[in-house]
């Protein structure tokens, strides 16, 4: 029987060695595989090389394993929030990536689906487009851009069942789908667990097929990063 | 999101206030952080808008109640919001699909710099903690018209539309329209060309806070 399921985090993240390629999910906190980020900060590997879209916060998500000393170079759009990672790049012990959002998400994308390059007009006339091929087309400037794919993808989905299939909640869909698919070994964190049967088969965004191992989280902290409201509940 | 409160006078409700006036029924719109966000406060009476918000999701709809916010529900700027009737949530890969794929009708952002041939800069300043581009680069390469809602210059009185960026670039030759506290500028194949202009100013006082000449396209027309 088809078995994808990790009693705990601590097992499932257990093999990552040090230099791995790791893909985090998330945008912000939002969707971040948090109880996966612990057991491999509580796991202490080293020499990674991350592709997520930011890095947590100082004392939360990817900010522990920034703190941990555990990331080599990161590939992502916007690292704004953590004040750690700018004296490492300073320092020189982290080689930071930037990338446009855009182009971070159809680079997974394409990784997941075996395409090797691809051209967007995002970024042509600018930094990003240095040292790339741009090549027109029907009078249009586009850049090159390549696949990017890792050897571990650490996503978070709402719902998951014993095959893999995910379902993800609002805005926490982000960038799981696309990581899911663009890995060697995918590792799908869940706050529910259910059996074959249970989710709607329309309704599943990232099949089975795409998961290799799923484990139900132990404890959701799911930080709010900025808490902006109209008001009192009546 | 008290903005509607303040009086016009605000320079920052002023931009937002005439950069509402921009959207048109039916419209898909991705607004950016800062006085962009603002512009949902002016929406116009009969004019129904629907929000993307690039992380994932259309139909942006208010901040939440207090006590009703909800960690798997923020906006590109990382604030928590709510849904809205037909409200659809989508990949990260998906969402930028929609936008360099020309399906978004309108975006509205910020600058610190942009020049006479529509050249962006709003990403990157020189000895300033690095940040990051975010989807920004996407959207002006992909939306179908890029307005700048900005203040006219900088807190020390330097001007921000200038003859050449002097910052990283966010995009080459993108913005169709600048809005500022006190003018409507649209960029042309010959140039920024002075549009409108606040009730309380002179065509003379908007070119010595602009670092590149206006040209004038007769009647200016008043801001409102």
């Amino acid at each position: 029987m088809m078995n994808k399921v990790f009693e705990t985090c601590e097992a499932a993240i257990a093999d990552i060695p040090d230099g791995a390629t790791v893909m985090l999910g998330g945008f912000g906190l939002c969707g971040i595989p948090e109880n996966l980020i612990a057991a491999l900060v509580a796991h202490g590997v080293r020499h990674l090389h991350t592709i997520s879209n930011n890095m947590g916060v100082d004392g939360f998500g990817m900010g522990l394993m920034l703190e941990a000393g555990m990331i080599a170079s990161h590939i992502g759009s916007y690292v704004g929030e953590n004040k750690l990672l700018e004296e490492k790049v300073i320092a020189g012990s982290l080689d930071l990536t930037l990338v446009p959002q855009g182009t971070l998400a159809e680079r997974i994308r394409a990784g997941g689906a075996g395409i090797p390059a691809f051209y967007t007009p995002a970024g042509v006339g600018t930094v990003v487009a240095d040292g790339k091929e741009v090549r027109e087309f029907s009078g249009r400037s586009y850049v090159m851009e390549r696949a990017l794919t890792a050897d571990f993808a650490l996503v978070k989905a709402w719902r998951g069942d014993r095959l893999g299939n995910l379902v993800y909640r609002k805005t926490a869909r982000n960038f799981n789908p696309m990581m899911a698919s663009a890995a060697g070994c995918t590792i799908a964190e869940v706050e529910e667990l259910v059996e074959p049967g249970t989710l709607d088969p329309d309704s599943v965004v990232t099949p089975g097929i795409y998961v290799h191992r799923i484990v139900l989280g132990c404890r959701f902290e799911k930080r709010i990063e900025r808490r902006t409201t109209r008001g009192v509940t009546q | 999101m008290n903005e509607s409160r303040k009086t016009a006078i605000d320079p920052r409700a002023r931009i937002a206030r005439r950069a509402a006036k921009e959207l048109r029924d039916g419209y898909y719109v991705n607004l950016g952080i800062g006085i962009p966000t603002m512009v949902a406060n002016y929406v116009p009476v009969g004019i129904e808008v629907t929000l993307q918000s690039e992380n994932g999701m259309l139909g942006v709809g208010p901040y939440p109640l207090s006590g009703q916010e909800d960690a798997d529900l923020i906006n590109a700027g990382k604030e928590t919001i709510t849904e809205l009737p037909g409200s659809t949530y989508f990949s990260s890969a998906d969402s930028f699909a929609m936008i360099r794929g020309g399906h978004i009708d309108l975006t509205i952002l910020g600058a610190l710099e942009v020049d006479r041939s529509g050249s962006l800069a709003n990403w990157k300043v020189p000895g300033k903690m690095v940040k990051g581009m975010g989807g920004a680069m996407d959207l002006v390469a992909g939306v179908r018209r890029v307005v700048v809602a900005m203040e006219h210059a900088t807190k020390s009185g330097a001007p921000k539309i200038l003859n050449e960026c002097t910052l990283p670039l966010t995009g080459y030759k993108v913005v169709n329209t600048i809005i500022t506290e006190l003018a409507v500028i649209q960029i042309t194949p010959n140039g920024p060309v002075l549009e409108e202009i606040a009730p309380d100013t002179t065509f003379e006082d908007v070119q010595w806070l602009t670092g590149t000449p206006l040209l004038i396209r007769e009647p200016i027309r008043i801001m409102h």
